[in-house]
């Protein structure tokens, strides 16, 4: 199982899409380690473009429908060379979500408000997410503050992270 | 309880059901193109998996970057290729054969109504107009599809949309699939199946329908869906002649698929297409739409006719009727990519690909091209592309452009215009 602890990257606007995660110029390349440069490539939030800020980050949260738009799954293969393997949104696009469950990555849906309260919270500042698969919880820190919330993972989702992901988990149950 | 087309669907394919409402569903037709799939066949090859569930029901073309641009496209093209050949796939479409994976797979006859199909391409949904579950997934999903020849989904939720009322002249599909997204917005169908009804339905074309079936995805759904109907039968006829005594028995046999009258939806939304106008859209998101005469004066430097959603025969036509006897304006490029050789040579014999030629547009072969920005068209920053595909995702059609959605009679009064403007003021 994967690691999903780490420092957050703050992405504060609704439907990003997958162009914007990964370019589809970079669909060419043909293995998952190619991709890291690349990573936020076209987003722009508030004129910034936040690929600069990915370096030691492990964790992205941020708003409604996340990965929107193109099936590819170079989008969760991009955030995972970059040693990001959770996101924590109000919401994803359903290819997305599937596709970061089906690598063995967290993709955790939250509540609008709580989402709000992390964002007020700790926006701007040196934030790190700690989480306890087992016991369903992340830990937030920043800043002197701390917040706990407690998140659900439903079973089918939970032994896809647990198996590594989708391949190894079909292979071993269908014929 | 009655059930919805999609929840028959499931329930004649699905083969376990590991939690709650995830089903795994064997599936009919497995889709691949060059650009998801290879990454899956090395996954295969390095786990000492290289095989396939069924020769048969899997479909492969490369389209998005045709003939290869470069190496890495030619090694996308070349993996695919040999993995066709080593597993005995017979149904690979490559240069000079190939189209646009949406447009070719249905007019070879590949997709039919209660199958179930996925491809690692989110326009997947497009083949739902033929009656199907057809939903597009990631390349992990791809993978599992190709080697067992199953995928997980939750059991299907249903938005239905009664599209009502009589379409304006210029009033195209894609101007109703436009005004939909634009009514629900980007997430409005999330993980949703987008069931299309009513009378405005009932009377198009197939392709018609794969252009409102095509853009699900762009409101979130897993698929859209239309009830197979007689129009669906003449379609698919040629290839079913051999399996139904007559049309009418393969027409009750196919509308058995249809929802029960007393289905339940999570949703049921009216769309009433009386008033609607052209459409296109105005920013980075295809629910960012607006009448076509609210941004009429936008000055284009690029035209582009074709894709998934709108490069089919209809599609053309359309077009060329506006186009005819006409020239493009002079900063304006032209181009139109026939979505399919079959409707290349179409358009060819009904004298179409000549209105194009004359008018000044660039004909290209069948491919993706310019529509994902990788090859054929890409614009330059700052530029603007009047375009009937389904994205304008910043950066899309290459980094810094501008692409508006529209229809291919409004792209194609837009290309002559100089400016998005309304077909209607080239009417003859
Ligand atoms: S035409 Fe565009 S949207 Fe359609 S499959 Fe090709 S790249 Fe995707």
């Amino acid at each position: 199982m994967k690691n999903f602890s780490g420092n957050v990257l703050f992405l504060d606007r609704s439907d990003i899409n997958t162009d914007e995660i990964i370019p589809a110029k970079y669909l060419t390349e043909n293995t998952k380690g190619a991709l890291k440069p690349y990573l936020l490539e076209d987003l722009k939030l508030d004129d910034r473009n936040p690929s600069g800020d990915i370096q030691g980050k492990g964790v992205v949260i941020t708003r409604a429908n996340f990965g929107c738009g193109s099936s590819r799954e170079h989008a969760p293969w991009a955030l995972e060379v970059n040693g990001i393997n959770l996101v924590i949104a109000e919401s994803f696009a359903r290819i997305f979500r599937q596709n970061m469950y089906n690598c063995g990555l967290l993709a955790v849906e939250l509540p609008a408000e709580k989402i709000d309260q992390l964002f007020s919270t700790f926006a701007g500042k040196n934030t790190f997410v700690e989480t306890d698969f087992g016991k369903n919880l992340f830990i937030i820190k920043g800043d002197g503050q701390e917040i706990k919330i407690s998140f659900t993972v439903s079973d089918f989702d939970r032994s896809l992270v647990e198996a590594g992901g989708w391949v190894d988990y079909a292979d071993r149950k269908y014929q | 309880m009655g059930k919805t087309i999609a929840e028959k669907i499931f329930d004649s394919h699905s083969v376990d059901n590991p939690s709650g409402d995830i089903h795994v569903i064997s599936l009919d037709a497995v889709f691949c193109h060059e650009i998801t799939t290879p990454i899956a066949i090395n996954d295969l090859v390095s786990r000492g998996k290289d095989r396939v569930f069924d020769p048969e029901k899997i479909k492969v073309v490369i389209d998005h970057v045709t003939p290869a641009k470069d190496s890495k496209t030619a090694m996308q093209g070349k993996i695919l290729r040999d993995w066709a050949v080593r597993n005995n796939i017979k149904d690979f479409f490559d240069v000079g054969r190939n189209g646009v994976c949406h447009a070719i797979f249905p007019e070879k006859g590949f997709v039919r109504p209660g199958y179930t199909v996925i491809m690692g391409d989110s326009h997947t949904c497009t083949h739902g107009a033929f009656g199907a579950f057809a939903a597009g997934v990631g390349t992990t999903d791809l993978e599992v599809g190709i080697l067992k020849g199953v995928c997980a989904f939750h059991y299907p939720e249903t938005m239905k949309i009664n599209i009502t009322g009589n379409l304006k002249e210029g009033v195209f599909a894609k101007d109703v699939i436009l005004g939909i997204i634009g009514k629900i917005g980007v997430n409005g169908a999330t993980g949703k199946v987008i069931e299309y009804v009513g009378p405005v339905v009932d009377t198009m074309s197939m392709e018609a329908r794969m252009t409102l079936c095509n853009m699900a995805i762009e409101a979130g759904a897993t698929s859209g869906i239309c009830y197979p109907d007689i129009t669906t039968v003449e379609y698919l006829w040629k290839f079913i002649k051999d399996d139904y005594v007559s049309k009418e028995s393969a027409l009750i046999e196919f509308q058995k698929l249809i929802s029960d009258t007393d289905a339940e939806y999570e949703d049921v939304i009216e769309f009433d297409v009386d008033t609607l106008e052209p459409c296109v859209t105005y920013g980075y998101k295809p629910d960012e739409v607006k009448p076509v005469k609210n941004m009429d004066g936008t000055r284009v430097d690029q035209v582009y006719i074709g894709s998934c959603t709108n490069g089919r025969i209809e599609d053309l036509r359309v077009a060329a009727n506006v186009l005819k006897g006409k020239k493009i304006k002079e900063h304006v490029r032209g181009i139109v990519s026939p979505a399919t050789p079959g409707v290349y040579s179409q358009a060819m014999e009904e004298g179409i690909i000549k209105i194009f030629m004359d008018a000044g547009f660039c004909v290209t072969n069948p491919t993706c091209g310019a529509c994902l920005g990788m090859s054929n068209g890409v614009l330059a920053d700052g530029e603007v592309c009047a375009s009937t595909t389904n994205r304008n995702f910043n950066g899309r059609m290459g980094k810094g452009g501008m692409v508006h959605l529209m229809s291919p009679a409004t792209a194609a009064a837009s290309a002559v215009a100089g400016y998005i403007t309304n077909s209607g003021m080239f009417k003859k």
